[in-house]
């Protein structure tokens, strides 16, 4: 397994995705939501499971990661 | 009845120093008769070492404090000659049960490794644990070893010398002076002999305070360790449940920031508390309160030339983890061995620069650990807690998420990776029992690993020639020599050899390895002892 976090599209059917992302917050409240979120990044930080790749998640997603060539 | 810690164990009486017409010079004092204070001076005792411990009180610990006590501190306490009455008299437990508002989520059991000869925890309290250090010190006495115990003799001066410490001590018949070669300051957290000699104490302190109760009943809980995270009969905080011996059970309540300590700490305000917990038809019996911060803190350095601090004086974490009293004694047991080569010329002043760094070390990882702990159990941001309350309601459903639940990562001993007084691992040998680590026991055909390592260097040789003896550098090593073929449930093999055939360990008297090779080589173990006792 590569230790570099993907950042080019890599979902199939990112639409679909996005869609299913939406729905599964429907009717939820903020606080709902919010928790449903943080239980979604632990799961898929879990299934991850590579450290180096986390790291690389966790400054991708603050965005503070200089853009590569 | 009175209970234990209300009555006098070393009562104040006139020794003949209080009217000597000159200060009277020791070779070591210690300061504070709790458990690091003692253990440090059962250790030089035993090894011949005059050692005088002065305390401010005479009674042992005010309440149990201190109640989990892992295997670590077990095995250091049986070459102490005080182990087995408290693995006798303490609970011993192995189950956790965790908690998420009124829903139990998990459970955990230590699964203790076989072929130990102590448990992975007891619970003992403190004054218990205390009241048999005392009596170990009384044997002694009996036994004529140069140890003693002042009570009510509270150091109110320190003046540091090149090749001394000065003392200025009150007692109810006055103050007189005490000189000592060397000083071990082991006075608890708010050690006045750190203050006496302006050192810092540098850390974190939590903002939260935690009410602490002892209480006294026939309960049918299972002794198990049960740990709340926001219970209904303390909402938005958390709780602890822990057995100890003689029916007391140690309630753990955190109450947040912004509370009246004296307040919340009369019986009155207590009690309502604790039925809300335990029920209301439950009968119980308070036997001490009191109201703990969370601090993580330590000294920047342990020695300060002739004075070395240890324990809490010197470090300092959150509860939560058993790494208060447990670390302090592994101070001493890093400690004790190095002074007596120190006092017997046997070894550089230097060597003790390595207690600083060891000791330090292992103080970092017990503050990063119980740091995150207490970032768990008390989230000081909403996201924070967002995130814990994930993990709490992932780990009722999902096993992924247990390990991340964080109620105290319990105490295990430091492995001093770096040491300078490691030699580099020349066995593939496993990781556990690399250059640095605590030796892991094993039951061998007649009897434990440990008790024949104690004390003293040792050279274990595993299917392996060796000398019987070296000596080198004033140093005598003595060979241990065992076989894979007497160990049938292999656990010799796979702590100490893994996929290796033969194996050779140089051991420290603190059981701590300080070299390992495939097979003995003269030359790299005679410079491997020079090294674990910093002559080279």
């Amino acid at each position: 397994m590569s230790d570099q976090l993907i950042l080019t599209p890599n979902i199939n059917g990112g639409d679909d995705f996005y869609a299913e992302l939406l729905a599964t917050h429907e009717g939820l409240s903020k606080p709902q939501s919010d928790a449903l979120n943080a239980r979604l990044v632990l799961v898929l930080a879990n299934h991850v499971g590579n450290r180096a790749i986390l790291t690389q998640a966790l400054a991708a997603a603050a965005l503070t990661q200089t853009p590569e060539e | 009845m009175k209970k234990i810690f209300e009555v006098p164990m070393y009562p104040y009486a006139r020794h003949a120093d209080q009217d000597a017409a000159a200060p009277v010079r020791h070779k070591v004092i210690v300061i504070g008769a709790g458990p690091v204070g003692l253990g440090a001076a059962i250790d030089l005792a035993q090894q011949g070492v005059e050692v005088v411990v002065l305390d401010d009180n005479d009674k042992v610990s005010f309440g149990s404090r201190a109640i989990c006590f892992a295997k670590r501190p077990l095995e250091i306490l049986d070459r102490l000659g005080c182990g087995t009455p408290m693995v006798d008299k303490g609970v011993q437990w192995n189950v956790g049960k965790v908690f998420f508002d009124e829903r139990p989520v998990y459970d955990f059991n230590l699964l203790s490794e076989d072929g130990h000869q102590f448990p992975a925890f007891i619970n003992l309290q403190q004054y218990y644990f205390e009241e048999y250090m005392v009596n170990r010190v009384r044997e002694m006495q009996a036994e004529g070893m140069p140890i003693e115990i002042r009570g009510r003799n509270k150091v109110s001066a320190i003046g540091t010398h090149p090749d001394h410490v000065t003392l200025e001590i009150d007692t109810p018949e006055g103050s007189y002076n005490l000189e000592a070669d060397w000083l071990i300051a082991c006075d608890g957290a708010g050690s006045p002999a750190r203050t006496m000699l302006g050192k810092d104490f540098v850390g974190r302190v939590f903002e939260d305070n935690f009410l602490i109760a002892d209480v006294v009943m026939e309960a049918d809980f299972p002794t198990e360790r049960w740990f709340w995270f926001d219970p209904p009969f303390n909402k938005g905080q958390s709780a602890l449940l822990h057995k100890q011996p003689d029916n007391v059970w140690r309630i753990d309540l955190q109450l947040g920031w912004d509370i009246d300590k004296e307040r919340e700490k009369r019986p009155e305000n207590v009690i309502p508390r604790l039925k809300a917990m335990l029920g209301d038809d439950v009968e119980f019996e308070l036997e001490w309160v009191s109201i703990y911060t969370f601090q993580c803190r330590r000294m920047e350095q342990f020695r300060h030339d002739r004075v070395l601090f240890a324990g809490d004086a010197a470090h300092q974490v959150s509860p939560f983890g058993a790494r208060g009293a447990n670390s302090g004694l592994q101070d001493t047991d890093n400690l004790g061995w190095k002074l007596k080569l120190v006092i017997d010329g046997k070894a550089p002043e230097s060597l003790l620069d390595s207690y600083d760094t060891e000791r330090v070390y292992g103080a970092d990882e017990n503050i990063l650990n119980s740091s995150r702990s207490t970032d768990f159990i008390t989230p000081k941001s909403d996201m924070s807690r967002l995130l814990r309350d994930a993990v709490l309601d992932l780990s009722e459903h999902h096993e992924f998420a247990r390990p991340l639940v964080n109620s105290g990562r319990l105490s295990v001993p430091c492995t001093y990776d770096g040491s300078t007084l490691n030699s580099a691992d020349a066995l593939s040998g496993p990781d556990r029992t690399r250059p640095g680590s605590a030796c892991p026991d094993v039951l061998l055909g007649d009897g434990y690993l440990l008790p024949k390592l104690a004390g003293r260097f040792t050279l274990l040789t595993i299917d392996a020639e060796a000398p019987e003896v070296i000596e080198e550098a004033g140093i005598t090593v003595t060979r241990l020599a065992l076989s894979v073929k007497d160990d049938k449930s292999l656990a010799l093999k796979q702590r100490y050899l893994g996929d290796c055939e033969t194996g050779v360990y140089l051991i420290r008297p603190d059981q701590h390895v300080a070299a390992r090779r495939p097979s003995f080589d003269e030359n790299q173990f005679r410079a491997a002892i020079r090294r674990a006792t910093g002559q080279e």
